[in-house]
């Protein structure tokens, strides 16, 4: 197979981009709200990340030995997964809890559904998924930043107007509020998106689609935006969970449908819901459909005509 | 000839098991396996209908006509159902309350039908006994296996007895519907594995084939790809 492959003659246009290379990036960007995050929520947060980063990998590394395949450690897959997974959880889980997230993403998401480039849905977000339903208690304890007071409520509960809400949109904006570890930053975030976005390696339909839908509907059934938008783990979903190659569509139409399709599932389970944090479940559904977005926005081959026009003329 | 009784018998234990290996009867193994005694009193009861059904069924498969053979099946073994949930509504209420539905929904068990169409409607009354009798425990030792699992990570107790309850939060997700397709989708490809290991043929795999999404999904495609090599 490869001989015949390495004959033919068609153009080879190398790019020295790489898989690892591109998740290399998407660590980089992830970094600075990981670190604020442990400034945040103290040296809890730190152990959070650092047992989904280790348990992902090492899960990855298991499984390629167990199945006697090629070693996938070194595309940084398994890092890049770990991370967000951490980054999306509250720094008060239980470490064991964190971890089974973490082999769950990889063995059952990722590796079960044929490893990396054919998981269905994002691991992270599957695995942010199972934890929630799994064990409904820590995953909702959110700690205040910088005290070891525990909080049940992100800025999001407020959203709806029943109680007055105290934080001004610098708080909110620069991440100085409850919530999981990698998700209060809006600032640093987009700083992260920036870097991708600039380095091509994320375009900026998806999370523009999704962010911009949540806004504009919340502004509509007059919610504050502002809170909407910066309250909840919508930007660290909608930048780096939402674009995930995988599970995300590959038309520039196909990108928007797909974010359009987040934002409003997002608003209709925060509006209507009886959950105050619709952002996961929205993505998981929205990584569902993508083959079916993909099919009806196919892109048509140059000088394309559709068979019974031709005959009409 | 004592070897070929024996064969129907424990056909359905382990070789031509209902739920692994013919994947037959998913929607009961995925509905109630919450607990390990449900698992249990389905297996149990399925057992009882199926015994009797393959029963009547064998002694009137020379009377029964070809063209109208499903609905006469139907009613032998809706009749049979009835006198199960009664006897289970009377003397097990308990088991009755957490079966549900399901339990008069054996009527329409689909491994029941099965061995009425493909085993007891071809052989004598001895045989189609054994058979459905091989079957039922068959049925029975998975759905107990399956709701044994379910319940210990799901509730940390087994048979309502506490195992880990006490020392670790248990998982809720495993008494939830996505906990039971785990549990079976991985019960089913342990029972792959094992009759790979030993040369037999695989569940019957329709894989990628079969799946509405085949022509846009990443696995499919490889998997397409991987059988033009």
């Amino acid at each position: 197979m490869r001989e015949i492959l390495s004959v033919s003659s068609s153009p080879h246009i190398r790019h020295h981009e790489t898989t690892c290379g591109i998740m290399t990036d998407v660590v980089i960007a992830l970094m600075p709200s990981a670190v604020f995050g442990c400034i945040l929520f103290g040296f809890k947060a730190a152990a959070v990340l650092i047992t989904c980063v280790v348990v992902a990998v090492l899960s990855e590394y298991v499984w390629d030995k167990a199945l006697k395949k090629p070693n996938s450690v070194k595309d940084m897959s398994a890092v890049v997964t770990g991370l967000l997974l951490g980054m999306n959880l509250p720094s008060a889980i239980p470490l064991w809890q964190a971890a089974i997230g973490s082999v769950f993403a990889i063995i059952v998401v990722k590796q079960m559904f044929g490893g990396i480039g054919c998981n269905f849905a994002n691991p992270a977000i599957a695995a942010r998924i199972m934890l929630l339903v799994s064990f409904p208690a820590s995953m909702t304890r959110f700690m205040e930043p910088i005290s070891d007071t525990v909080s049940s409520a992100t800025p999001l509960l407020y959203a709806g107007g029943e109680k007055s809400f105290v934080h001004p949109f610098k708080t909110l904006f620069f991440g100085m509020h409850a919530g999981s570890i990698g998700e209060t930053s809006a600032f640093l975030l987009l700083v992260g998106a920036l870097y991708l976005i600039v380095r091509r390696i994320i375009s900026p339909v998806i999370p523009a689609c999704f962010i911009g839908t949540v806004a504009l509907l919340s502004l509509i059934s007059g919610e504050n935006p502002v809170i909407s938008v910066f309250g909840g783990g919508l930007i660290l979903g909608a930048v780096f969970m939402a674009t995930d190659y995988t599970t995300s569509p590959a038309s520039l139409l196909g990108k928007a449908i797909f974010g359009v399709g987040c934002g409003i599932v997002t608003f209709v389970i925060r509006k209507f819901g009886a959950l105050t944090e619709g952002v996961s479940y929205a993505i998981l559904l929205m990584n569902i459909l993508v083959p079916y977005i993909d099919r009806f926005t196919l892109s048509k081959p140059f000088g394309y005509i559709k068979p019974g026009k031709e005959k009409a003329e | 000839m004592n070897n070929k009784y024996l064969g129907y018998f424990t056909n359905g234990i382990i070789k031509e098991n209902p739920t692994l290996r013919l994947v037959l009867g998913t929607c009961p193994t995925l509905a109630v396996t919450t607990a390990a005694v449900n698992g249990i009193g389905m297996g149990l009861s399925a057992t009882l209908v199926l015994v009797c059904s393959n029963l009547a069924i064998s002694l009137l498969r020379n009377v029964i006509p070809d063209k109208v053979r499903i609905p006469a099946y139907i009613t032998i073994i809706a009749g049979f159902v009835s006198v199960v949930q009664m006897l289970v509504k009377a003397f097990l209420p308990s088991v009755d309350k957490a079966l549900g539905i399901y339990l008069p929904l054996i009527v329409v068990n689909c491994i029941i039908l099965a061995r009425a169409e493909m085993f007891a409607s071809k052989h004598s009354v001895l045989p189609s006994v054994l058979d459905g009798l091989g079957m039922g425990i068959g049925f029975t030792a998975v759905l107990t296996l399956m709701g044994a699992i379910r319940e210990i990570l799901g509730a940390g107790t087994l048979f309502s007895l506490p195992i880990t309850a006490k020392f670790i939060d248990p998982m809720i997700i495993f008494l939830l519907p996505p906990g039971g397709f785990f549990v079976f989708g991985i019960l089913v490809a342990a029972s792959n594995a094992l009759a790979k290991k030993n040369g037999k043929k695989i569940a019957e795999h329709l894989g990628c084939e079969a799946c509405p999404s085949k022509g846009v999904c990443g696995n499919a495609v490889k998997e397409a790809a991987e059988n033009e090599q």
